[in-house]
């Protein structure tokens, strides 16, 4: 039982992935009007749109003419993890988190870390390649992280057949087990950049309690993006860095109590801000 | 130290600056390199131009750049007929698309898949009339493509009786009609050979989806790629409504850019002098 209650934020995460690739499975499979579409765009309830902001961004950057009921979804998107999830995108609801998330976990499993050799990558080269999709989409007329995201091939594929769709995945799987450590999501998805962006301010926070810490480094081993946890054993606080996915993976693995969820501390990280 | 050995002073310092400089040196390039690549295979990608899109579907390059590839129209379709482009099918990935001999365009009235479209890529206006004074859809507008018929594999050509495509099609009389020709091998019988009509055909694929030959010998094409173009130099003088295009024609853009000769016609003629001297 305790096993589980370790696993309660896992659990539930596989729960909303997978629970909403069926409801876009259903949607196309049955007709159920809950969520139709994909997660590039999509139906909410068959009346609320949703639409992917950096998907919008490239059509706007290659040129495109497009209808409101686009904006309108971008915009429902970008207040709710702006102001709500942060990067909760890519923990909670991405598929490929799920594939990423095995690679890792069999790295750890095998300690893989501590024989391969290592290949560098930079955190920010997301925010390259971010600008770099931009760049290309104006260049050829067409939206470029589109056409290769594996995000939303994943998704249709699963929604309307997968095709050779299992060749992308597997790549992705590859680079992440064998190349960089959390390669694709932590270090190379635009998407992941863009969420990293607008949730620079969301609310939903990890929050530190730096008297209760040990310094086990739980958190850190098994962080995506252990950058963010900097304060750990140092200080109190929320972790503000857009790039946390609010996975609560930290929360879950620490055993005395010093992670847990909160709302940001505006005034603090503002203090911190100055100090540094 | 460095007096005994004085090559030591001259090694590059390794400062703040050079770091700085060689980091955003090393970012550009291999974004360049990525660029390039990336770019390179988008232009292939985007270069397959034989497939049908949705009714009401904006001109190709336009599609591929409105498409934001969610499948909306592809789920609101009661037949499917409409698929995604996945990786294996050489498609633009994600755009939707149909195979006309699989499963056609049925040619709903109410066009479901039309109003979904949350991008306008798939445009209403396109397939809608007004009438009185109302927007209605109105399938008959939409333009997927045009049937084309291999006169060599269709049967009706040979002279044996086959009307498949005919019958199949939503608009028969009008996109396809049966025409005569003599049939000169038996001398006594004729011919009734379907004949497409581009102002009509909607490219639905009725008649590819009907056709009794193993490959379809009547089968859908973009219009692009099946349909020439006579340009403003040629006018049916017959009709009128053609020759409305002359009065519309933007005059500067026909001018010729081939300089006039100042000689006369006579002159060019007899310009080979050597040939005469001979």
């Amino acid at each position: 039982m305790n096993k589980l209650f370790k696993m309660r934020y896992l659990i539930l995460r596989r729960i909303t992935q997978i629970g909403l690739l069926f409801l876009y499975f259903a949607g196309n499979a049955y007709g159920w009007k809950i969520l139709q579409g994909t997660l590039s765009a999509s139906m909410l309830f068959d009346t609320i749109p949703l639409a992917d902001p950096f998907a919008l961004l490239q059509m706007l950057s290659a040129g495109a003419i497009m209808g409101v009921n686009v904006f309108i979804g971008a915009a429902v998107i970008v207040l709710f993890y702006g102001i709500v999830g942060g990067r909760a995108f890519c923990s909670w609801v991405c598929p490929v988190n799920m594939i990423t998330d095995l690679a890792n976990w069999l790295r750890r499993k095998f300690l893989l870390d501590k024989v391969e050799r290592k290949v560098w990558v930079s955190r920010n080269a997301r925010y390259w390649v971010l600008g770099l999709s931009l760049v290309v989409s104006a260049i050829t007329g067409l939206a470029a992280f589109e056409l290769v995201s594996p995000i939303t091939i994943f998704n249709r594929g699963v929604i309307f057949g997968m095709g050779m769709t299992g060749g992308v995945l597997v790549a992705i799987f590859l680079f992440d087990l064998f190349g960089v450590k959390n390669g694709w999501c932590g270090h190379i998805c635009p998407l992941g950049g863009i969420y990293s962006i607008i949730g620079r301010f969301s609310l939903i926070r990890v929050r530190h309690n730096e008297p209760n810490c040990t310094l086990c480094m739980k958190c850190k081993e098994v962080c995506p993006e252990s950058q963010v946890l900097f304060m750990i054993g140092k200080e109190s606080g929320t972790v503000n860095m857009g790039e946390c996915v609010n996975c609560a993976r930290c929360i879950e693995v620490c055993d005395d109590d010093a992670l847990g969820f909160s709302i940001r501390d505006f005034a603090k990280s503002k203090a911190k801000g100055e100090k540094r | 130290m460095n007096t005994q050995n004085p090559k030591k002073d001259t090694k590059p310092k390794i400062t703040e600056r050079r770091r700085f400089l060689t980091i955003m040196a090393q970012s550009v390039g291999l974004s360049a390199l990525g660029g390039i690549v990336w770019t390179g295979y988008v232009e292939e990608a985007k270069a397959s131009p034989l497939l049908l899109r949705p009714p009401g579907a904006l001109k190709e390059s336009d599609f591929l750049r409105t498409c934001i590839k969610c499948g909306q129209c592809a789920e609101a379709c009661p037949y499917d007929t409409l698929l995604m482009a996945k990786p294996g099918d050489g498609l633009p990935m994600g755009t939707p698309y149909f195979i006309a001999r699989d499963i056609p365009c049925y040619m709903c009235t109410d066009i479901p898949c039309v109003p979904v479209c949350p991008t306008g890529a798939l445009d209403e206006d396109s397939v809608s009339s007004v009438v009185e004074g109302k927007k209605v859809l109105d399938i008959n507008k939409a333009k997927m493509g045009i049937a084309v018929v291999d006169h060599e594999s269709c049967v009706a050509y040979w002279g044996i009786q086959c009307d498949a495509c005919y019958r199949a099609c939503p608009i028969l009389g009008d996109a396809i009609t049966i025409e005569f020709l003599r049939n000169e091998r038996t001398g006594k019988h004729a011919k009734l050979v379907p004949v497409v009509h581009a102002d009509y055909c909607t490219g639905c694929g009725l008649c590819e989806h009907a056709c009794v030959t193993e490959k379809a010998a009547i089968f859908v094409l973009p219009r692009d790629v099946a349909l020439g173009k006579a340009g403003d130099y040629y006018v049916k003088g017959w009709d009128v409504k053609d020759q409305e295009r002359i009065k519309q024609r933007n005059l500067e853009e026909l001018e010729t850019k081939t300089e006039r000769s100042e000689k006369k016609p006579q002159d060019y003629l007899n310009m080979d002098e050597e040939l005469f001297n001979e």
